[in-house]
């Protein structure tokens, strides 16, 4: 046990983080059917921010302010990429997302020089502790409760709320929930709003792990957390969470394999440690061809 | 007929686009020497104005300003564009010319390096400085042979890029000798037995250090234990459990100044509890600035120390100083990085090329460019058969976390 | 097929098209070294119009959305190098594995058909479990399966076969933009062909409506995966043509931002049309390596260029301003936010102009490292949210000469 812990606490830390960002995925997919794939970006957006904010402002301004912003921007790009083609084709809302996407990495390499920012240091969550033979940081044991933490209020909003039974609604069935009287911008604009708080939150856990905030830092986290999201069937919030927590143990104990190996008297040395990523895919499209609406996910009603 | 109408609306952005281009280029050729460094390369437009003037050579900067090796790539070019500041003219043949730096971004991509590489060509340069990265440096390599202009690679340590090549140069040292020294330093004064060397996936520069320090290490009777990260990973924690759980002695990690950041962070926050190695791209403020304050011991080897020349340095700082887009692209403080001193030397070799060549002419200078020596801030510069600088000393250095600074170690030979 | 039928098109095309090979052929044997830039850029730009068009066939015609293309680039510029590289350079090449354990090489057409052929039996193998998922889930499988590749390319251990992470060079290449252009042109030539037959039309069956098309007797999967197979042979040789192009390859490149941006170039040229999806590459590969390179470039203008760039500026901004105003002020405006929005900017811009103008700088502001592909993305927005059929939209070059025969009344779906 004490060998695999700290790949397992590890692998639990940037699950959580995946877990918030793959949220975001979900909720908009299951709402408008659309792969937002800014949104990995819009979390990396949320990094630069806060180096920038935190660079002039004290901390317990530029935070809010940034999560502020990061709300801001997400309702935004819904409003100026998405909503403008919601009855166009679903191949062309997607090429949308891809163009912001691209759009807010060419940005952000322009504002920041290409440059790494490094992330300030958040009081309380930046220190090294101690657990049996592992050394980590505060916050990847803070990670795994506040998530489950925002994951129970979220799971609230949408079981006891009105916006929640809205976006319910719309997710069953997006033409009727229109017919019934529900005023479907204002529920996407609602999930935007949502996802993109989450994964401004995510982004502070994240970063403060992983210092360096660069252009491109959104775009692996957010692919893998969309993968986390189609794993745990895409639409489905403790889904997303699940998987995400699975992809981040999975890609550890991929990078850990060898030394663990090693130290049971098994000498590999052929670097399996290079397939950290690719265990990723190779997990997603294994579930996509045996359970093709993943682990939590509902019966597909594809529209024709 | 919509699509008639889409086409000509297509056209008529093209033209405005082209205005603005026409525009923008024109009178930023005209510009007075001492901005040139600045002024808009944009092929032809440019160039026909110039002649109006005094004399001018070009001379092409292919450097990444953005992708991976963004950072380095910037560094670089502001030493270059610093000595053309300090000397922006030469004499070639009894007559005064002014120098032009054509700068461009490679993005530090082969498939984007090409029409780079060809855009300075285009631009009738003399001679071209860079790159920062071996891979870009290859994959236009060819693009400067068929345009007839020699190259002189900066910092790009594969031993491929000269390698069978009559144009291209280089004037700092290989990676085999840097692993060697590497792998002399850890085995000799740190006592290590037992290596963990990371590279990045994909990335040739990592992975040739890797296997040269492994060589070399393995040698001297240690052991090497190598591991590779994919592109974009962050998160380095499994990696650092991987080498303590190992018992090695010593954290090998040639990678890009990104990475490099968030594994110094991960290795303070983790107890790394081994010091930790690397080439000539730690040699950076990224670095000394993630150390600052953390419990972490860094040791890189590297081309130029701070402090081996004075009047250069002191120089250098006024420059970063009195121009804040500088002072940006150096990573917004005043630390004078190797590859900047590295650029600056090249700037100067190219300038002796020129001299010695009595000619603008690309295809003059190459035939000069062999029989070329300097000595550069960074040490003396002489090319053998293959056009590598004859180079037998690199400069070891370790970050000091208290002051955020580098402290000279040693300088280190290898026979 | 309408537009086989539609002569004075076709043959106004096919002139156009032999004038091009025409021109190139010639110019690039006679032109002055300072065209050189054009050529590499034609280069290029033909690659990608291959690659494409591979694309379009894809996800235009049959309707299979996959973002599994710079996987497939990889497998046809990988096996291209693998073989060719001359058994002498291989020593140098594979320097960490000893020369490798390839020790021949085949010939440039033979080892290019190879490369189409490596990736088609990949993409066969990919297809047998992928092909049945629908839309997202197929881009994120096959997107999934890119990066797979990427990874076990770069693989150690695989080393004496793929040189691990370092660099594939010393292959043969073409020195002419002809020869890239001939190679291309039979590829696109033969997708063509492919498009007009019975094949191409039960594709554009699947893409309109699969239940119906299966009730029309056409075997889905099997049809499926032809298109899937097709489309990655031509994407393997377009890899390995882009192998050729930058001297050597490196899988580091193959990344899934190379396929998002071969898929902007099919969305801007047209989802659906194989001429528009040429012309696109042609355009994206210019702006973005040639044209817009000075917006990178800090620049400093003295008086009579400071004088020319307000004025042009001035001009295009006010004509800008003018349309959109135009637009907001019709009786029956549609959607008055957005050119609202549009003429603010405009506005704004205009503003800052006549500020720029009045305290004298010379610097001109934003221009500096990066701009370039800022604007770029801006642009690729402004095309897909506004003219979100492309330039060609589903019509062919021969359609845009055939006789008007009326103008047509639908307004173009924004």
């Amino acid at each position: 046990m004490s060998v695999v812990l700290p790949y397992l606490l590890s692998g639990i830390s940037v699950g959580g983080q995946y877990a918030l960002i793959a949220i975001g995925y979900t909720m908009v997919y299951g709402i408008l059917r659309l792969i937002n794939f800014a949104h990995g970006d819009v979390f990396m957006v949320a990094g630069v921010m806060m180096v920038y904010l935190s660079a002039s402002l004290p901390l317990y301004v530029s935070m809010p302010l940034m999560l502020i912003l990061t709300v801001i921007i997400g309702f935004a790009i819904e409003r100026a990429a998405y909503k403008p083609l919601r009855s166009a084709p679903r191949m062309s809302i997607m090429i949308s997302a891809i163009g912001v996407s691209y759009l807010l990495q060419n940005l952000a390499a322009y504002i920041t020089g290409g440059l790494a920012q490094q992330y300030p240091t958040v009081p309380g969550i930046s220190a090294s502790v101690n657990i049996g033979p592992a050394t980590t940081k505060v916050v990847t044991l803070v990670t795994p409760f506040l998530v489950i933490a925002l994951v129970f209020a979220l799971v609230m909003l949408i079981n006891h709320t009105k916006i929640g039974m809205a976006m319910r609604a719309v997710s069953k069935d997006y033409d009727t929930a229109q017919l019934m009287g529900i005023r479907i911008n204002a529920v996407i604009s609602a999930t935007f709003v949502i996802g993109s708080f989450l994964a401004a939150v995510g982004s502070v856990l994240y970063f403060t792990n992983y210092t360096a905030v660069t252009y491109t830092s959104g775009a692996m986290p957010g692919l893998k957390a969309f993968v986390a999201a189609v794993f745990g069937g895409i639409g489905s919030i403790p889904g997303a969470v699940i998987g995400a927590f699975i992809i981040g143990i999975s890609e550890n104990i991929v990078k850990g394999l060898e030394a663990m190996l090693g130290m049971a008297g098994i000498n590999l040395n052929i670097g399996l440690a290079t397939f950290s990523d690719a265990v990723t895919f190779a997990l997603l499209i294994i579930i996509l061809v045996v359970k093709p609406t993943g682990l939590f996910g509902e019966k597909a009603t594809e529209k024709v | 007929m919509k699509s008639y109408k889409r086409v000509l609306a297509l056209m008529l952005a093209m033209a405005m686009m082209v205005c603005v281009f026409a525009a923008c280029g024109s009178d930023a050729a005209s510009a007075p020497a001492a901005s040139s460094a600045e002024a808009a390369a944009s092929g032809d437009a440019a160039a026909a104005p110039a002649a109006a003037g005094d004399k001018v050579v070009k001379i092409g900067v292919y450097e990444p300003a953005s992708g991976d090796n963004g950072a380095g790539g910037k560094q670089e070019t502001l030493g270059m564009q610093y000595a053309n500041q300090e000397t922006p003219t030469v004499e070639i043949g009894g007559e005064t010319y002014s120098v032009q730096l054509e700068i461009v971004d490679n993005q530090s991509s082969t498939d984007k390096g090409p029409s780079a590489a060809q855009q300075l060509v285009s631009a009738g340069v003399s001679v071209v400085l860079g790159s920062y990265g071996s891979g870009v440096s290859i994959a236009a390599s060819d693009v400067f042979k068929n345009g007839g202009v020699p190259a002189i690679g900066v910092t790009c340590t594969n031993p491929q890029v000269t390698e069978g090549n009559d144009h291209y140069f280089r004037i700092c040292f290989l990676d085999p000798f840097q692993g060697t020294v590497l792998a002399n330093y850890a085995s000799a004064e740190l006592g290590a037995k037992k290596a963990y060397c990371l590279s990045k996936l994909g990335d040739d520069y990592s992975a040739g250090l890797c296997n040269y320090f492994k060589e070399a290490f393995t040698g001297l009777g240690g052991e090497v234990v190598e591991e590779s990260f994919p592109e974009g990973n962050s998160d380095f924690t499994s990696y650092i459990t991987n080498a303590k759980s190992q018992g090695c002695e010593v954290f090998f990690a040639p990678v890009s100044t990104e990475a490099a950041a968030n594994i110094i962070e991960q290795a303070s926050a983790q107890g790394l509890g081994m010091p930790m190695l690397a080439g000539d791209t730690w040699d950076s403020n990224v670095i000394t600035g993630a150390a600052q304050g953390k419990d972490v011991e860094i040791i890189v080897t590297t081309f130029y120390q701070e402090g081996g020349n004075a009047a250069f340095d002191e120089g250098f700082k006024a420059y970063l100083n009195s121009d804040s887009t500088a002072m940006t692209n150096n990573g917004g403080n005043d630390m004078v990085a190797a590859v900047s001193a590295m650029g600056y030397d090249a700037y100067y070799v190219a300038l002796e090329a020129l001299k010695a060549a009595g000619s603008t002419d690309a295809a003059a200078v190459q035939a000069a460019l062999p029989g070329v020596t300097y000595t550069g801030v960074s040490g003396a510069i002489a090319f053998n058969e293959t056009g590598d600088a004859i180079r037998d000393t690199a400069y070891v250095k370790k970050a000091n976390t208290e002051t955020g600074a580098w402290d000279f170690v040693a300088e280190q030979k290898v026979g | 097929m309408k537009n086989l039928e539609n002569k004075r098109g076709t043959l106004i095309t096919a002139a156009i098209i032999v004038a091009v090979f025409l021109f190139v052929g010639i110019a690039e044997k006679i032109a002055p070294p300072s065209w050189n830039m054009l050529f590499m850029v034609l280069k290029k730009g033909s690659i990608y119009a291959l690659i494409a068009v591979s694309m379009n066939l894809l996800n235009g015609f049959t309707g299979l959305f996959s973002l599994g293309q710079a996987g497939f680039m990889l497998l046809g510029a990988y096996t291209y190098g693998i073989f060719t590289i001359p058994a002498a350079d291989r020593a140098s090449v594979y320097q960490y594995f000893d020369g490798g354990v390839v020790q021949f090489a085949l010939p440039v057409p033979v080892a290019l058909i190879l490369a189409g052929l490596v990736a088609a039996a990949f993409a066969f193998l990919i297809g047998l479990p992928v092909l049945r998922l629908k839309s997202d889930y197929l881009a994120i499988a096959t997107l999934g399966f890119a990066e797979i590749i990427r990874a076990v390319f770069q693989w150690n251990v695989l080393g004496p076969i793929t040189n691990g992470s370092n660099l594939l060079r010393k292959f043969p290449v073409f020195q002419s933009t002809i020869s890239y252009f001939v190679v291309v042109g039979i590829c696109v030539a033969v997708i063509l062909l492919l498009i007009n037959s019975s094949y191409g039309r039960a594709f554009k069956s699947i893409r309109e409506d699969e239940i119906a098309a299966e009730a029309m007797g056409i075997n889905l999967a099997r049809h499926k995966m032809l298109a899937f197979c097709i489309s990655s042979f031509f994407a393997g040789i377009g890899g390995a043509l882009l192998a050729m192009y930058q001297t050597s390859v490196q899988a580091s490149i193959f990344k899934s931002a190379m396929t998002y941006e071969i898929l902007l170039i099919v969305v801007i040229g047209g989802i659906g049309s194989i001429s528009g999806s040429v012309m696109a590459s042609f355009l994206y590969i210019a702006c973005s390596e040639w044209w817009l390179r000075f917006l990178d470039q800090e620049t400093i203008l003295t008086a009579a260029g400071r004088g020319r760039f307000i004025a042009v500026m001035a001009v295009i901004f006010v004509i800008l301003l003018a349309l959109m105003v135009f637009r907001l002020v019709r009786p029956k405006a549609k959607s008055r936010v957005r050119y609202g929005v549009g003429a603010g900017i405009c506005g704004a811009i205009l503003i800052w102009l006549i500020v720029f103008a009045a305290t004298g700088q010379t610097r001109v502001p934003l221009l500096r490292n990066g701009f370039r592909m800022v604007v770029f993305s801006v642009i690729i927005m402004i095309i897909v949210l506004f003219f979100s059929r492309g330039i060609m939209g589903t019509s062919e070059l021969p359609d845009l000469f055939r006789k008007r025969v009326k103008p047509e009344k639908e307004e173009v779906a924004s």
